[in-house]
């Protein structure tokens, strides 16, 4: 019976690895072995989103190539890039689709970041008819 | 309260109305788009895929004529649709390169020798590396490159018959 | 037979409704006081009929009748009873009938038991309530049929999503619409207050209830929500800023405000627009909300099926009942008399102050859920906006929130000075500065913003009690137990959300049968893998032991599951819960060595997270009791004093 359900769970798992039958690229599910390395290509990953999935970062992805992407990241990183660096030369190639993080110098987004400090100010500039030392209402 | 600024509320609302009635008329597509079109294709060097066929490197690719360069996997349905164009291609003259993603020499070989081969020269990519130097993110893609390996045109999916004109005349403008 | 009795019953309902809104409009233009005596039990009957139908569609899915399609397509026979009942709902149509039933059990609700409400208002917010329920019964019964017939009547059907099959999630929908439509009673009670111009501390208590139970399942809901994709999704994340978790925080953000804006209102009748504008906001955030996870406007991870016609609908009635709102608040609220003035440092200026922070964070989440969409439609261009976005934008509003939330308790109505209030928080101000020392001192790679946090949230977590403080604690308001233990239960979940962004660690592994993995003080043996079977997968096991600095020895078995009827893999996260956090394993796929991808990650204190939520909503129904229970003493004692004399 054991090994019958083996044998079934191996056949039914066999389509979704159809995409691929080759293992996943060196780094893509393999810490570096520097700690500090390792924390800095983590928090990227956890910036870039995966190509093929609906929405998610390639941290969290199982498509194969998320785990591409994570090994580039990983591989640049132990070579000595910055993640800025990894970051720019994934946008070069696919746009600031595949970063979470919008830029902040882009014509197309720096709306958004101002916009905190916008709408607090105008917050601040709506709320200041409300505080009156008032003796008697007007 | 400003008079004014009780209206603000639905002035805002209607914008977001506007944009959303927008989006939901645009088609939805998960397409995201190479940014290296019009750039010099990076440098690269991929082992041969199979015997039959020489080993890719960037260099191939930017030897004065304009060439196409194909991203297939023989685990890919797609590709199977678009071999018939790409035979079509390379009798009518066209030179296309190709990059196998993610596979194993006796795939592609089988695959190729079931649906045909029409590449000169076929390298293999399996960590995807060369695919994101491309800006590529699937298959099957296909590539136009000039004669001095500046990449010209991205074509996302397979190749289908009323693409095939489009391509050669793409080929033709390259020159 | 059954189904069509559901039908049948749906129709009834949606006839009723009709009436209730005739009765009320008619009503109230000509004054009719017969109108205004029939649109009660109108309602009730209303009520009544609806819940029939949602039962009949109940029973439906607990028979797995094949023959209605909705069954065919989202139940499987071999369901365990459980998700055979929570599918009902866990699909776009039974989601709906769903929604219009507990808008019409609201309705009846309200219908019987509101009494301390002038009538015409009370006339007004039941019509409100009618139109609002007409547009979705129109959606049911026009596009979205429930109980629509399959021919040839299938011998299985499809199944639930694997995904959904889990206790947590079985439950999450049904209390978020709770809260939803919670909310379209607060909208409700704003309309009618708009059109009869009665906006003042009256019906501020009678809204007050409603806003508040709609609150609690939101905060529930959405708790449950995270702590499923948590457990669930096997990346250990518990919050992605995804469009479709936007949606459902946006409401929430909007209620927590109105929430604090109708107590100003009903204790010293002011913030009247606010209030108002407040309610109706609410409700439009869950209505947004709804149109935008079913629409498939937005890509999402959380994917529901979409369909853009349902969507264009849905987008029709939120044109209709946001924009009418939002014209009506236009044209009536400036004829409103103003309500009471306070100074600055007061405790309305640090609601104030609370309602602005909120409206503002409410206000970047929209925006950035929005904007890809926005700069897609305007340039082509596609844009991700994402956690890093938001994390920074809203953070730092969110930190002020919580120390404005520390200090107002302590302030006292009107006016206050500074002074005071410095004196009254000198202790959590303390507690607050010798955490961030300490943290500052004994913590290494501490974002800002954690650091902030966490020293924030220690002394908040004192603050939170100081209104006790010299108290006569039998003598204290239910409610104002409510309030400290709701934020308590803020300050809890921020030492979670802070501990666990700062100080996880997480461990990848190759693993083989026999290897040990070790991270932080928590020692893994990997045993072996075996196959197992459950009643609608099978899957492949890890058999581990964890052991957490030398003390005693679990098994743990992280698992690959595999769903036949739907050809998903999902994989079922291992987790092991300490006083001072959770050990998460998660196994992956084997290589062809025999080597197995482990994923295991130590995350302190992440429980917090959502035992604060849990405190929030609990200390929310304190609060709904305890008023709940004093406007029954009041009413009972005028009622008294009126027979007396």
């Amino acid at each position: 019976m054991r090994r019958f359900l083996a044998l079934l769970v191996l056949i039914l798992s066999a389509p979704v690895a159809a995409q691929t039958g080759l293992p996943p690229a060196p780094y893509a599910d393999r810490q570096l072995e520097d700690p500090q390395q390792e924390a800095v290509a983590s928090e990227l990953m956890e910036e870039l989103r995966c190509l093929k999935c609906q929405s998610q970062s390639i941290a969290d992805s199982n498509a194969p190539m998320a785990g591409d992407m994570r090994s580039q990241v990983r591989e640049r990183i132990a070579a000595g890039e910055t993640p800025e660096e990894v970051r720019s030369w994934l946008i070069e190639r696919y746009g600031n689709w595949v970063s979470y993080d919008p830029p902040i110098a882009s014509a197309v987004t720096w709306p958004l970041w101002i916009a905190p400090i916008v709408l607090l100010l105008a917050a601040l500039w709506l709320a200041r008819g409300r505080f009156r030392k008032r003796r008697g209402d007007e | 309260m400003n008079r004014w600024l009780l209206w603000l509320p639905l002035v805002l609302f209607g914008l977001f109305f506007g944009a959303v009635a927008i989006g939901l008329m645009m088609p939805k597509d998960n397409i995201i788009e190479s940014k290296m079109v019009g750039k010099k294709m990076p440098e690269f060097a991929l082992p041969a895929a199979i015997e039959q066929r020489p080993a890719l490197t960037s260099a191939d690719l930017s030897g004065g004529k304009p060439t196409l360069l194909n991203i297939f996997a023989s685990w890919c349905v797609p590709c199977i649709a678009e071999a018939p164009q790409l035979l079509e291609l390379q009798r009518a003259g066209v030179e296309i390169n190709a990059i196998a993603s993610r596979d194993t020499p006796e795939d592609i070989a089988n695959f190729l020798n079931r649906w045909g081969n029409p590449y000169t020269r076929i390298g293999t990519d399996t960590t995807s590396k060369v695919q994101l130097e491309l800006g590529s993110s699937g298959v099957p893609e296909t590539f136009v490159i000039d004669g001095n390996g500046v990449i010209v045109h991205q074509h996302i999916g397979d190749i289908r018959e009323e693409d095939v004109a489009m391509l050669i005349k793409l080929l033709e403008e390259a020159r | 037979m059954i189904a069509e009795t559901g039908l049948i019953a749906l129709w009834l309902a949606a006839a009723l409704t009709l009436l209730q809104f005739a009765l009320g409009a008619i009503g109230l233009r000509a004054e009719r006081d017969d109108y205004y005596a029939a649109i009660r039990p109108v309602a009730v009957a209303q009520g009544v009929f609806v819940t029939l139908s949602f039962v009949l569609l109940i029973w439906l899915f607990l028979r797995s009748d094949m023959s209605v399609k909705l069954v065919a397509m989202n139940s499987a026979s071999v369901k365990p009873l459980l998700y055979k009942f929570a599918g009902t709902w866990g699909n776009h149509e039974g989601s709906m009938l769903l929604w219009v039933t507990v808008m019409g059990l609201a309705g009846a609700f309200i219908a019987l038991f509101e009494r301390s409400l002038q009538k015409r208002t009370l006339v007004a917010t039941l019509a409100a309530q009618a139109f609002i329920s007409l547009g979705f019964y129109a959606f049911l019964l026009v596009s979205s049929n429930p109980f629509e017939r399959l021919f040839p009547v299938p011998a299985e059907g499809q199944g639930l999503n694997p995904l959904l099959q889990d206790p947590g999630l079985a439950f999450h929908p049904p209390t978020l619409y709770f809260g939803y439509v919670g909310l379209s009673v607060a909208f409700s009670f704003a309309v009618g207050a708009m059109i009869t111009r009665d906006v003042g501390p009256a019906f501020a208590k009678a809204m007050r209830p409603w806003v508040l139970g709609a609150w609690i399942f939101l905060t529930l809901g959405i708790t449950a929500g995270s702590y499923w994709a948590y457990y669930e999704l096997g990346w250990g994340g518990w919050w992605f800023w995804d469009p479709v978790e936007n949606a459902s925080l946006m409401p929430w953000l909007a209620a927590t405000a109105l929430l604090h804006s109708v107590t100003v209102l009903a204790t010293r009748d002011g913030l009247r627009a606010w209030t108002l504008m407040l309610a109706v906001v609410a409700f439009s955030m869950s209505m947004i909300g709804t149109f935008l996870v079913r629409s498939g406007i937005l890509t999402s991870v959380h994917a529901f099926a979409v369909d853009p016609e349902r969507g264009s609908f849905i987008l029709a009635l939120l044109a209709i009942y946001i924009g009418g709102a939002m014209a009506l608040f236009a044209l009536r609220v400036g004829t409103v008399k103003e309500g009471s003035r306070f100074e600055l440092v007061s405790r309305e200026g640090a609601l104030v102050a609370n309602n602005l922070l909120l409206s503002v964070i409410l206000a970047l989440v929209f925006i950035g859920t929005l904007y890809p969409l926005l700069v897609e439609a305007v340039t082509g261009e596609k844009l991700s906006v994402g956690p890093p976005y938001f994390n920074l934008a809203t953070g730092p509003l969110a930190l002020l929130l919580v120390a404005a939330m520390a200090a107002g308790p302590l302030l006292r109505w009107r006016r206050d000075n500074p002074k005071t209030l410095l004196n009254r928080i000198s202790i959590p101000l303390l507690v607050a500065a010798a955490s961030l020392f300490a943290l500052v001192i004994f913590t290494t790679s501490m974002s800002i913003l954690s650091l902030l946090g966490l020293a924030l949230a220690a002394g908040v977590a004192v603050a939170s009690f100081a209104p006790l403080w010299r108290r006569n604690l039998r003598r204290t308001p239910l409610h104002t137990y409510g309030m400290v233990l709701a934020h308590f239960g803020v300050a809890v979940a921020l030492v979670g959300m802070a501990s666990e962004s700062s100080f996880t660690e997480e461990r990848l592994v190759a693993a083989k049968p026999g290897d040990e993995i070790t991270v932080n003080k928590w020692k893994l043996q990997f045993g072996a893998i075996e196959p197992v079977a459950g009643p609608n997968w099978t899957a492949l096991e890890a058999r581990m032991t964890a052991q957490y600095g030398g003390g005693v020895l679990h098994e743990i078995t992280p698992q690959n599951r595999m769903f036949a009827a739907a050809q998903t893999q999902t994989s079922e996260a291992a987790l092991l819960t300490r006083w001072n956090g959770q050990l998460y394993v998660v196994l992956g796929d084997g290589d062809s060595e025999g080597r197995w991808q482990v994923r295991v990650w130590w995350k302190p204190f992440v429980p917090l997270i959502w035992y604060g939520g849990i405190l929030i909503a609990l200390g929310g129904l304190l609060a709904m009791i305890g008023r709940l229970r004093r406007g029954f003493q009041q009413r009972k004692q005028r009622e008294f004093a009126e027979a007396m004399l």
